[in-house]
């Protein structure tokens, strides 16, 4: 039995949800007990987020690693200390979120130890399933005895845990040399008006059927009447109706909502790759033989220019 | 200023995968084989690097069979000075290639390592990261904008919060994402033009360093079949079953 050391990802006052669903995972591998290393500035912020932390189900300690230079999530700042802080875990796991699949490499590499992405089931102690081909095959991957396990667990294959009494939070601190080679500018914030595609509960995207940029409009307010994040499918993006941070699909975004709507997309294999772990999928499309109705599991065939607005108008 | 550029040959983004009925792969054989969609915005930013009076000699990298001298060949066309085919019968992991890429850059005295944000074929999206890690440089992963300032760099990144801008001394490790360029088209003429353009062949057992763990792959399994769907004829009907899944 060994231990696991998970990393915490959080913005300097709240714990990212991301944390809760690593440690279903956790629970899976049977481990003999999990430290929560919560890294940042020293402050009340910190304290915060490890008193989140310590609440969660299944946490055996939180790990407090305060220093002025932790402010910002730096994979080159972060790694060297992680590396220290590992020895004696048989597991370092984080979030297969940007912050996690930023930092958890480079760790690994610093460990000499290969690296997990995207952990999805646990199958024994030193086996896992992950995705490749944007999900369209499930790979059995082991990690061979003596390397630790290193790797971000897909936040979409868990469902978080509850809570504990509070576990105890300790300080630690490195010993590793920081590079200075690296400097935090600046977080600009993505738009407030709409979720975020990835972490969104619903999702409406829009395909080359909406025709048109000022079409798109149609796709927004459906989106806003569901409070849905908007995406596209990669050919509304390449005939330049939206921008391609909105392409959902294997070389765009790959999502996961509990509902997807997709409007006027014909369902190339690339925008499938990108859904096919979506709840449940709507198709809003006038050509029914489109191959978007073989994976969807309630399907419209109607024009959508009427089908759309009288969405919107129906909707509660 | 020296750009190294990685170019993975992976199964083409518009094909149907199929996982073999023995568990042992997907299959490859005779399936549509492209440059990593990633890799090819790390190509094209490269050659934007130079456009705008920063880079001066570009290099093309890629690990794997002859075969990869396809992918090799297209990006020359696009606009690479020269290439290095990295030899390699079996595919590399991502630790494995991550050394080949320091050796590399060490080798070349690279400034720049431009590597796409994770291949389209394996998803691991960890080789850039490992890279700068066993390299001891900055990395910046799923850039959208590169600024380079001298002996700096200015990178915004992609991040689940929004964007991030950081800024790096040089050399160091970045790796594309989707919203930094749209790759040229490349043209007849440039193809054939890439040809006389020159190509290393280096064994990986020169560049790889010392023996590191491997991952076992045991056996791929196609993802669980979705449940057959309805047809809704109304959008009543649709809002009705949608209210009905609890969805609304």
């Amino acid at each position: 039995m060994a231990k696991v050391l998970l990393i915490a990802e959080h913005d300097g006052t709240k714990l990212n949800a991301g944390t809760a669903k690593v440690l279903a995972c956790c629970a899976d591998l049977g481990a003999e007990g999990v430290d929560v290393l919560v890294s940042g500035a020293d402050g009340a912020g910190l304290d915060g987020v490890c008193a989140q932390a310590a609440a969660l189900a299944g946490v055996s300690r939180v790990l407090r690693n305060a220093d002025a230079r932790n402010a910002a999530p730096l994979a080159a700042i972060l790694a060297p200390q992680i590396a220290d802080l590992a020895a004696g875990y048989g597991y370092v796991l984080g979030p297969s979120t940007t912050f996690g699949k930023d930092l958890l490499p480079r760790v690994a590499a610093l460990l000499g130890a290969p690296a997990l992405s995207d952990i999805m089931k646990v199958l024994g102690p030193r086996s896992f399933e992950r995705p490749i081909y944007a999900g369209n095959a499930i790979l059995t991957v082991s990690v061979p005895d003596g390397a630790p396990v290193v790797g971000t667990v897909r936040v979409a294959s868990y469902k978080a845990v509850g809570e504990q009494a509070p576990a105890p939070v300790e300080a630690v601190s490195s010993s590793a040399e920081l590079p200075g080679h690296t400097r935090f500018v600046e977080l600009r914030a993505g738009s407030r008006d709409r979720p975020d595609l990835q972490s969104a509960n619903k999702v409406v995207s829009g395909g080359r059927g909406v025709g048109s940029s000022e079409n798109f409009r149609l796709i927004f307010e459906l989106a806003d009447k569901l409070g849905a994040a908007a995406g596209a499918s990669r050919a509304a993006v390449d005939a330049g109706f939206v921008p391609n941070d909105m392409q959902v699909g294997q070389t765009g975004k790959v999502v996961a909502p509990e509902l997807y709507i997709a409007v006027g997309i014909s369902g190339a294999i690339q925008h499938l790759a990108g859904i096919k772990d979506a709840g449940t999928i709507v198709a809003v499309n006038k050509d029914a033989d489109a191959p978007i109705f073989e994976v969807a599991d309630i399907g419209l065939v109607a024009d959508l220019f009427e089908a759309v607005p009288a969405l919107v108008k129906a909707l509660p | 200023m020296k750009v190294l550029v990685g170019v993975k040959r992976v199964v083409d983004y518009n094909v149907r995968i199929r996982v073999k009925p023995d568990g042992s792969g997907v299959l490859t054989d005779g399936v549509k084989m492209s440059m990593n969609p990633f890799d090819e915005i790390a190509v094209e930013e490269a050659i934007r690097l130079r456009e705008r009076g920063h880079a001066t000699e570009l290099v093309a990298v890629s690990i794997g069979p002859l075969a990869v001298q396809e992918q090799l060949r297209t990006a020359l066309a696009m606009g690479m000075d020269r290439a290095i085919h990295v030899e390699s019968a079996t595919a590399l992991q991502p630790l494995e290639a991550a050394q080949v890429f320091c050796a590399l850059a060490q080798q070349e005295q690279a400034d720049i390592v431009l590597l796409g944000k994770q291949a389209i074929d394996d998803d691991s999206g960890q080789t850039g990261q490992m890279t700068a890690a066993l390299w001891g440089r900055p990395q910046a992963t799923y850039a959208s904008v590169i600024e380079i300032n001298g002996s700096t760099a200015r990178v915004t990144r992609e991040v689940d919060a929004g964007l991030e801008v950081i800024e790096v001394d040089l050399p160091a490790v970045f790796t594309s994402d989707l919203r930094l360029n749209e790759p040229r088209y490349v043209k007849l003429p440039e193809m054939m033009k890439a040809k006389k353009k020159p190509m290393d062949v280096k064994p990986a057992a020169e560049l790889l360093g010392s023996n590191v763990p491997r991952l076992e792959l045991g056996t791929v399994r196609p993802p669980p079949a979705r449940g057959a769907g309805i047809k809704v004829k109304t959008v009543e009907e649709l809002v009705t079953e949608l209210q009905g899944r609890g969805l609304i």
